[in-house]
């Protein structure tokens, strides 16, 4: 870890401009990823802006008769939330069958979003990768990849996003809010908020510079029952090989997102209308052009099988 | 003390203290976090430094060069140690890979250099700033593809290869025949407590507070690569943080915190990163099995054969999985097979029941192939073949074998007759159900064991060992021991273990540590009671020591009595002799598990898990039984998740940390039950007592296996048994 | 057994007196100017309560709260079994929760009420967990013991607390303290001698002690 200075500024504006001052300022709130990457030596930050203090600690029902969640807000607190349990059942679903107790205790909302990958290669410094090191290649490709993407990867990178509240977030059609150093507030759909790698994939988000989110919005609710389906080896703490989130309303109609098989959460809108049809042609079509590893081809079987068991769940 | 012909009666068959379940007396210390562990040492005085190891970054080549002019600058840096500026280094006896590299690179993740700093992130953050220029070389990593080129091997001092009858004939003419391959991986012993050492030296001396099994053995390693006298070394070590064979032999730590604090010229501590663990130390090989069974239609073994493939650094050991097949069951001809290839992976070495544990995930397997073929329940195939003597040397009889009622007991207390024998029948909601079982099978190995006794003038004792608690309970066996033997209550005893300074134990491994270590201490209070009544006068032939007296002739002393005029200090060892090749002596077991498969995605989940064990006199059933639910949880990841991931052409484990090396957690694992039958063994030792810490996982593996097929009716002979194995086969989900 | 007194030695008091730090360590920002970051050690006082007591340390800001706790703070009850919060041995219980105390910095805790397992209580005055521990062999080697213990006891009160959890069958419903439940919320402490089963014995007594 290298060393750095820390400050903990006391508002959101204070936050961003004080890391757009410092040169490779990095935000920290609960550290549970960026510690850990930063011992290894794969995050290095000269300057760190904890944003524990800024207050961003809240959920609040918004006027549209959401939820405006803080970006703060403890994934254990957002999980036990009435109206998230209530209401948003997938996304409390979602965030208990992540990591551990002890994790959810410290891990924000806003973290949670930019949790960074866990292909093993991406964690080793000895080896080449792209995301880690622009232009250093892809162990991965070739290597050992169960773990990671099937679908919306390149030819640099096949890792995956690996957290679950966002593929919740995905279903619930989630918005993130930002400030920019500036004070410029923004909104940016959960949908656009993850990139693909492409050439590039050592950008994984739609954030500029140091800029800060500061909460994560929910429309109304939508009700229907709401199943998120984490599938691993390791009966809990561990990623997901699969998981599936669903909604699925009382006329059959559906949405569902996937993790552990892409570099965001996976959802298809377009294919969505295939639901009813059954999980088989729907996720053909929400996996058209899939690229899998010897691997990880088992994935495909695997979100397909555990799609068709969500349905039948949520259809009773 | 020589033990050279079976057990007669002796005060520890009065079991007052031996065989009640008792509470550890360490439990108070490790419950409150004030048990200290390697890395836990706190002398004011010592103020060590903080070392940090680089592990290389290549699986085999040179390192052409080391630029350490950042590192050496960097804040707080004190010291850097290399193989260059080490000089030169021995190999310990037990170290198949230099425990420091360069210029020569062994394996991936061989430490290459220790940077010594006054705080632990000043040394972490320099060691980051060596740079290493490494010329990597082409090295062989899969064993599959170096099977052919493997050699036979030798399994310590035993052949690797046995025949006996004519295997070849008789397995063709058998009417019913199984032959299958298995494979098991390479998997990580992932103890809690990461390889930790401080170093102190005071002149030519040097201390060592470390995390070690063995400690005479690692005592001579530490000086033979140090190139310096075994009595200029002591070892330090009482709390181990778990081991399982990991912590056998000396690692990294302890030879880099030495030489980190000559440099320094101050105390060094170095712990070993979890991420580093994985590669720079040692692992359970991986096997190729290959097994052919020949059975009479009736289910007689007439042939069985069991060929084994594994690799290894040069001049590492081979995996010795064929070791049960000699013995577990009866067959006219059998031949075994030990082969060893080279692969330049990280070194392979003994983990949790080495041999066994991989043999009886695949034999076991084999078993309920073959019963399924004969239509015979596995059980009782299992009771059919059992052999009351040594199958290769029939003159040889077990010195006690209860497979069969173990079997029996697991099948009624687990409601075994309610299995379904056709597989893939039962349902429970989302889960299809099936129901496995296996032998177990462990033999039981014994050690010199010596220890010193002191009897203080308040008619307390004092037991001094360099034995080690690895988590097998041992100060507790060891003080009911002595309790039992000077007839004084348990807390009246103290222990003191894994020090050098005392005398040379037994040490915790292969699961001798218990039988070995409390005989040992058999043999001191032995002396010590002689030495007691002689003091007080009193006859010896009929001296019973209890309730904190001696009773001899009519009299009763005090046992105080005895030290009044000042400590009585003894010391014995105990030395096993001739029994070991008269009899057979091994541990027997029966496993018996519940396992549900999601009818969807084929995750695996355990419901049930019963062991029966047959394992001589249980001398403290509380914390025998944990460790036999410790083992039985250790084969639940073997059989479902533990898999260290080769990457075959760069030459590492790739899952080279706990969220990557996934072993089981809470919620893996079910409610457990142990049966311990009522077993004395008086050729075993004095205490008639048995190792069992490793039975507990022999065997597991095979029964989840069968139970998966019992549920499914697809057979997985690749471990771990993930789901991705399942999915193709499985039938659809409603 | 007596504690094995000569190996432990003495926990000498390390805590600075007084000081009157308590203000949010906010480091100079002319840090550019000067030497870069990664050449420098930065330092910085810090102040924790641990177990009700104050410790005065000069950390390094690199400084994990686990490794202030044991290295500095000298309570070494909390293991560093991996550093990365893939095992759970450095759980404490902060301000009311439990925590991987390994990732997170010490600075980052002025202030907090921290409790070790040194801080629930002393082999000759046990917490109950404690003593369910040892009375139902919920270890074996113990290192990742103070973990499962800070967990155990913080599990029970989540549970009261109503946090859901993966197993929960109804999330509008409250928790109760079952098998299932404490296997679930207890999985983020790996045990690798395996005392899963007798973990669980002894917090469901403790939990039924409780009720």
């Amino acid at each position: 870890m290298k060393a750095f200075t820390y400050e903990k500024p006391a508002s959101p504006a204070e936050a961003a401009s004080a890391a757009a001052r410092m040169p490779d300022a990095k935000f920290i709130a609960g550290g549970t990823n960026l510690l850990d990457l930063m011992k290894l030596q794969i995050e290095t930050p000269a300057h760190l802006v904890d944003v524990n203090g800024l207050g961003l600690d809240t959920i609040a029902a918004t006027q549209e008769g959401g939820l405006r969640i803080g970006a703060l807000v403890r994934n254990t607190d957002l999980a036990a939330d009435a109206r998230v349990r209530t209401d948003y059942g997938v996304l409390s679903r979602a965030l208990v069958s992540g990591a551990s107790g002890q994790l959810r205790n410290k891990a924000t909302t806003a973290g949670n979003l930019l949790q960074r990958t866990r292909c093993p290669y991406f964690y080793d410094t000895a080896q080449p990768c792209n995301k880690r090191q622009p232009g250093s290649g892809c162990a991965a490709i070739g290597g050992v990849s169960r773990q990671l993407g099937v679908i919306g990867t390149s030819e640099a990178c096949i890792a995956t996003y690996p957290g679950d509240m966002a593929v919740a977030m995905r279903v619930l059609d989630a918005t993130v809010e930002t400030v920019d150093a500036e004070g410029a507030a923004r909104k940016i759909p959960v949908a656009e908020f993850h990139r693909l790698p492409g050439d590039t994939p050592q950008i994984e988000t739609a954030l500029k510079p140091g800029e800060l989110i500061t909460a994560v919005t929910l429309p109304k609710p939508v009700g229907g029952t709401q199943v998120y389906r984490k599938v691993r080896d390791r009966a809990s703490y561990a990623f997901a090989l699969v998981s599936v989130a669903a909604i699925v309303q009382r006329d059959g109609s559906a949405r569902v997102a996937f993790g552990g098989m892409a570099p965001r959460p996976w959802r298809v809108e377009a294919a969505e209308a295939e639901l009813a049809k059954g999980a088989k042609p729907a996720a053909e079509r929400i996996f058209a052009g899939a690229k899998p590893t010897h691997d990880n081809a088992f994935k495909l079987k695997l979100a397909e099988r555990t799609l068709d068991a969500v349905l039948t769940e949520a259809r009773g | 003390m020589k033990f050279d012909t079976p057990a007669a009666q002796n005060p520890i068959d009065r079991l007052t203290v031996i065989g009640k379940a008792t509470d550890r007396i360490d439990g108070p210390y490790k419950t409150t976090g004030t048990a200290p562990y390697a890395y836990d040492w706190h002398d004011p005085a010592l103020k060590p430094a903080y070392g940090f190891v680089l592990g290389a970054g290549i699986a085999k080549g040179r390192i052409r060069s080391m630029d350490l002019s950042a590192a050496k600058a960097a804040p707080g840096v004190i010291a850097v140690v290399t193989a260059e500026s080490a000089g030169q280094l021995g190999k310990g006896q037990y170290n198949t890979a230099p425990l420091l590299g360069g210029p020569e690179i062994a394996h991936y993740h061989q430490a290459v250099a220790l940077v010594v700093a006054e705080g632990f992130e000043q040394a972490r953050a320099a060691a980051a700033l060596i740079k290493v220029d490494y010329d990597a070389a082409k090295g062989t990593f899969d064993l599959a593809a170096a099977k052919d080129s493997a050699k036979p091997a030798k399994i310590m001092k035993d052949p690797g290869d046995t025949a006996v009858g004519d295997f070849e004939a008789a397995y063709a003419k058998a009417p019913v025949r199984v032959e299958e391959t298995y494979t098991t991986p390479d998997e990580a012993h992932a103890m809690m407590e990461p390889h930790a050492s401080i170093a102190s030296w005071e002149g030519d001396k040097v201390t060592l507070w470390t995390s070690n099994q063995m400690i005479d053995w690692s005592v001579g390693d530490v000086a033979k690569t140090l190139g310096m006298p075994k009595d200029k070394v002591r070892l330090i070590s009482p709390f181990i943080g778990g081991g399982f064979g990991g912590k056998l032999f000396i690692r990294s730590d302890v030879i880099l915190a030495a030489l980190g604090a000559k440099a320094a010229g101050r105390p060094v501590k170095v712990a070993l990163t979890r991420p580093l663990m994985f590669n720079n130390t040692v692992h359970r090989p991986a096997t190729i099995q290959r097994i052919r069974i020949g059975a009479n239609k009736d289910g007689t073994i007439t042939a069985i054969g069991h060929e084994s493939w594994s690799g290894n650094l040069p001049g590492g050991r081979p995996e010795a999985a064929v070791s049960q097949t000699r013995l577990l069951y009866a067959g006219a001809n059998r031949m075994t097979a030990t082969r060893l290839a080279t692969l330049d992976l990280p070194e392979g070495n003994a983990m949790r029941a080495p041999g066994e544990a991989p043999g009886l995930m695949a034999l076991e397997i084999a078993m309920d192939e073959v019963a399924e073929r004969l239509g015979m329940d596995p059980v009782q195939l299992r009771m059919l073949n059992d052999t009351q003597v040594d199958p290769e040397k029939p003159d040889r009889p077990f010195s006690k074998r209860e497979l069969i009622a173990c079997l029996r007991e697991g099948g009624e207390r687990f409601s075994w007759s309610k299995r379904v024998a056709t597989p893939g029948q039962v349902r429970d909601g989302r889960w299809r159900v099936g129901m496995g079982v296996a032998a177990a099978f462990r033999n039981n190995q014994l050690m010199t064991s010596g220890a010193r006794i002191r009897l203080g003038p308040d008619g307390t004792v004092t037991v001094e060992t360099d034995m080690t608690d690895i988590g097998t309970g041992t100060y507790t066996i060891i003080g009911q021991t002595a309790a039992e033997m000077m007839g004084v209550p348990l807390d009246k005893v103290t222990v003191r273990l894994g020090d050098s300074s005392f005398p040379v134990s037994s040490g915790s491994g292969g699961q001798w540590g218990a039988n070995s270590s409390t005989s040992g201490v058999y043999a001191a209070c032995m002396k010590l009671r002689e030495a007691v009544v002689q003091k007080l006068g009193l006859p010896a032939a009929d001296a019973v020591f209890a309730d904190g007296e001696v009773r001899s002739g009519g009299k009763s002393v005090k046992l105080a009595q005895a030290a009044s005029a000042g400590e009585i200090v003894v010391e014995d060892a105990i030395e096993f002799e001739g029994l070991a090749k008269k009899y057979q002596q091994s541990t027997f077991g029966a496993h018996f598990v519940e396992v549900g498969v999601d009818a969807a995605t084929a995750e695996i989940r355990v419901r049930r898990m019963l062991a029966v064990c047959a394992a001589g006199r249980i001398l403290n059933p509380k914390s025998a039984r944990s460790q036999v639910i410790g083992a039985m949880t250790m084969g639940v990841g073997a059989a479902l998740m533990e898999e260290l991931a080769v990457d075959k052409t760069r030459g590492f484990f790739v899952n080279h940390d706990l969220a990557g090396y996934e072993v089981p957690v809470h919620a893996d694992i079910p409610h457990q039950e142990v049966v311990f039958l009522d077993e004395v063994d008086p050729i075993s030792s004095p205490m008639k007592a048995k190792g069992v810490g490793e039975l507990g996982i022999c065997g597991v593996g095979a029964a989840i296996a069968n139970a998966v097929y019992n549920a499914t009716g697809i057979r997985v002979r690749d471990y771990p048994i993930t789901l991705d194995k399942l999915l193709e086969r499985m039938p659809d989900a409603a | 057994m007596k504690h094995p007194g000569e190996f432990a030695l003495n926990r000498r008091d390390l805590v600075a007196g007084a000081s009157a730090c308590t203000a949010l360590t906010v480091m100079p920002l002319t840090a550019r100017a000067e030497a870069p970051i990664a050449d420098r050690a930065v330092k910085t006082p810090v102040s924790l309560t641990i177990n009700g007591r104050r410790h005065d340390l000069e950390l390094d800001t690199r400084t994990s709260l686990l490794d202030a706790v044991r290295e500095h703070a000298h309570l070494t009850g909390s293991k560093k079994g991996c550093d990365h919060g893939q095992c759970g041995a450095c759980t404490m219980i902060v301000g009311g929760r439990r925590i991987n105390s390994c990732l997170t910095l010490a600075i980052m805790h002025q202030g907090d009420e921290i409790t070790t397992i040194e801080g629930l209580g002393k082999p000759d005055a046990l917490h109950p967990m404690q003593a369910a521990f040892i009375k139902h062999d919920g270890y074996q080697c113990g290192f990742c013991t103070p973990g499962q213990i800070c967990s155990g006891v913080a599990v029970l009160d989540e549970i009261k607390a109503g946090i859901p959890s993966h197993v929960t069958a109804d999330l509008t419903a409250a928790s109760e303290v079952t098998a299932s439940e404490i296997r679930e919320r207890m999985s983020g402490n790996i045990c690798r001698c395996g005392a899963y089963s007798n973990i669980v014995d002894a917090m469901t007594e403790v939990a039924g002690r409780r009720a």
